[in-house]
């Protein structure tokens, strides 16, 4: 799994600055003083308009926003299955490629890809299996961007930004903060996405990071649970960037795709609390076991919390800090989102027979409890209860009304990076907050990846030969090795490839780029 | 730096009579220790929030 966090950029006083150049600025900035790698990203393998329904979306009616790739190149064939990694030829440009500054990627020695989506600077996680591991690589990534403000900052010839991790500008805009599951492919898509739909459209409750102001305009003044919630219009589709759907169609594995696909669910917030994040993925990726366990039949007791409306069902749940509020099943039958969330909890404890995953059931149950009890006792841990406490803190001490622009300033300020300006940092300095991590840990997944997946073979390779790396993707890694020919593409189709248990001796043991290519190439 | 500024007092608010009083419940240890976290917030709030707020335009995003 992986999470991909577009990240709110602003110029102090310049609300006019060009957001695509300011988002330039933070990936180039970072990758100069910090990355060193000019890698590119290899775009072979993507596509984004395949849809999981089954069709791909005609590339003319496609909205430009989705056309995320360059159709240059064939997709390369499946992985062979022998133990070693694979290495093809490939044709060395003969001119320089032209580098757009719109464009900007950098992809980092902890196996993350920075980079410029749209008008936002990006932080694509590297893969990871646990849920903890995510929250380690996702709190990384705020550690980059920061690094990435204090660079600008020391640089005379860049502007001041500052970057918030959050979802919303309150005038109409939203950015996304993206999930990745990697889900067994004979799961068919229809099910799992039916399946899947009562839980995600309540699991707000505990995951959402909180809002100020109702509306996609923010043009009605009170709090909800979700900064994303308003801007989810559809149950199921493959667009992103207009009428966003609560489970994404899109079909890019960005790994073999017989045997896998990409779960992309776009609905999520952005969230400061470790908890917050923890929960959201591991509750999200625990179900996701049940549904592959229990394949095309489904789990039939999911199937009774069929939501009657679900793009409403989001809406409600997300307008109601009271928790109380009820959502009409297809049944006729009506449940609060506790209650839909604890239906879901009972399912996945059932069915759940793995001592690791104890942690995450009892967590989301205790938090399911004690938010029906009194939402304020999970203030430590839920992300839109720790928000509202300080702004109905605000209130009573100032007699404020949801209308008034400092709630909407406290609501930014909240995700601002900077520890000496967010508020959420300076909930953490005063320990209002639970942490998971510590920051050592997360300070070293900011340079090395995670040991476990594919992304140690890509960060190793960026970190230990970092000139010799011409392009990378999250399914290859092309390295331009002076001696040989031919650029050499190393396709890592198989995300549990490419591990340090699978690699770390080769890696260790080459001295160079070109010592790793020929131990790679069969005899 | 303009918005970099650090709070020094509060001077962008007028009382608002529809103000929600706290809960009744709600017990005085708790409302000292959010009073607490306010006081560490105070300091590094946006000196000028409506400009501020203002000038937090995005573009859309994914």
């Amino acid at each position: 799994m992986g999470i991909e966090t577009e990240y709110g950029v602003l110029q102090p006083g310049r609300p006019q600055a060009n957001p695509m150049l300011l988002s330039s600025h933070v990936v180039s900035v970072y990758a100069a003083v910090h990355a060193r790698s000019r890698a590119r990203w290899d775009y072979a393998d993507e596509d984004p308009l395949a849809d999981a329904r089954g069709f791909r979306l005609a590339r003319a009616a496609a909205h430009p926003s989705m056309l995320t790739d360059e159709p240059e190149h064939p997709a390369p064939g499946a992985a062979p299955a022998d133990d070693a990694l694979d290495v093809a030829s490939m044709e060395r440009p003969v001119a320089e490629e032209y580098d757009d500054p719109g464009a900007a990627t950098s992809i980092l020695s902890n196996g993350a890809r920075l980079y410029v989506d749209h008008a936002h600077p990006e932080y694509s996680s590297p893969e990871v299996t646990s849920p903890r591991d995510a929250v380690v690589w996702d709190k990384a990534g705020e550690r980059v961007m920061l690094a990435a403000v204090r660079a600008c900052a020391e640089s005379p010839a860049l502007p001041e930004i500052v970057l918030y991790k959050n979802n919303v500008d309150g005038k109409g805009a939203s950015y996304g903060t993206h999930e990745n599951y990697l889900v067994d492919r004979s799961l068919p898509f229809g099910v799992l996405a039916a399946q899947l739909m009562p839980f995600l459209a309540t699991r707000q409750v505990f995951a959402g990071a909180g809002r100020v102001g109702l509306g996609q305009n923010g043009q009605q003044p009170g709090f909800q649970l979700s900064q994303r919630a308003d801007y989810i219009e559809a149950e199921i589709g493959l667009e992103t960037t207009l009428r966003r759907p609560i489970v994404n169609t899109r079909d890019e594995p960005h790994a073999d795709r017989t045997r896998w696909r990409r779960l992309h669910l776009i609905l999520g917030d952005a969230t400061m609390l470790e908890v917050a994040t923890w929960l959201r993925v591991g509750t999200t990726s625990l179900l996701l076991g049940v549904l592959e366990e229990a394949g095309e039949d489904g789990v039939p007791e999911l199937a009774t919390l069929t939501l009657a409306d679900p793009v409403a069902a989001v809406h409600a749940v997300s307008h109601d800090p009271t928790l109380t509020a009820p959502v009409e099943l297809a049944d006729g039958r009506r449940m609060t989102a506790l209650e839909v969330q604890g239906a879901v909890l009972d399912v996945v404890r059932a069915r759940v027979d793995d001592p690791e995953a104890d942690e995450v059931l009892d967590r989301w149950a205790s938090v399911l409890e004690r938010l029906g009890r009194d939402p304020a006792l999970c203030a430590r841990e839920v992300e839109w209860v720790a928000k509202l406490r300080i702004l109905e803190g605000m209130r009573r001490r100032d007699h404020l009304a949801w209308d008034h622009p400092r709630l909407a300033a406290m609501d930014f300020q909240w995700s601002d990076v900077r520890p000496e300006r967010g508020l959420y940092h300076r909930l953490v300095a005063a320990g209002a907050v639970e942490r998971l991590t510590t920051d050592e840990e997360v300070e070293r997944a900011v340079h090395e990846p995670p040991e476990d997946t594919r992304a140690y073979f890509r960060g190793t390779v960026v970190r230990r030969f970092a000139d010799a790396v011409r392009a990378a993707s999250w399914d290859s890694v092309v390295l331009d090795v002076p001696s040989l020919p031919t650029l050499q593409r190393i396709p890592l189709r198989d995300p549990w490839r490419g591990t340090k248990a699978h690699v770390g001796e080769l890696l260790r043991t080459s001295p160079d780029a070109a010592t790793l290519v020929r131990r790679l190439v069969p005899r | 730096m303009a918005t970099e500024q650090h709070r020094a007092r509060r001077d962008d608010h007028e009382p608002d009579e529809d103000a929600t009083p706290p809960p009744a419940s709600a017990p005085s240890a708790q409302t000292a220790e959010v009073d607490d976290l306010l006081d560490e917030i105070d300091d590094v709030l946006e000196s000028n929030a409506e400009s501020f707020v203002r000038g937090f335009v995005q573009k859309g995003g994914q």
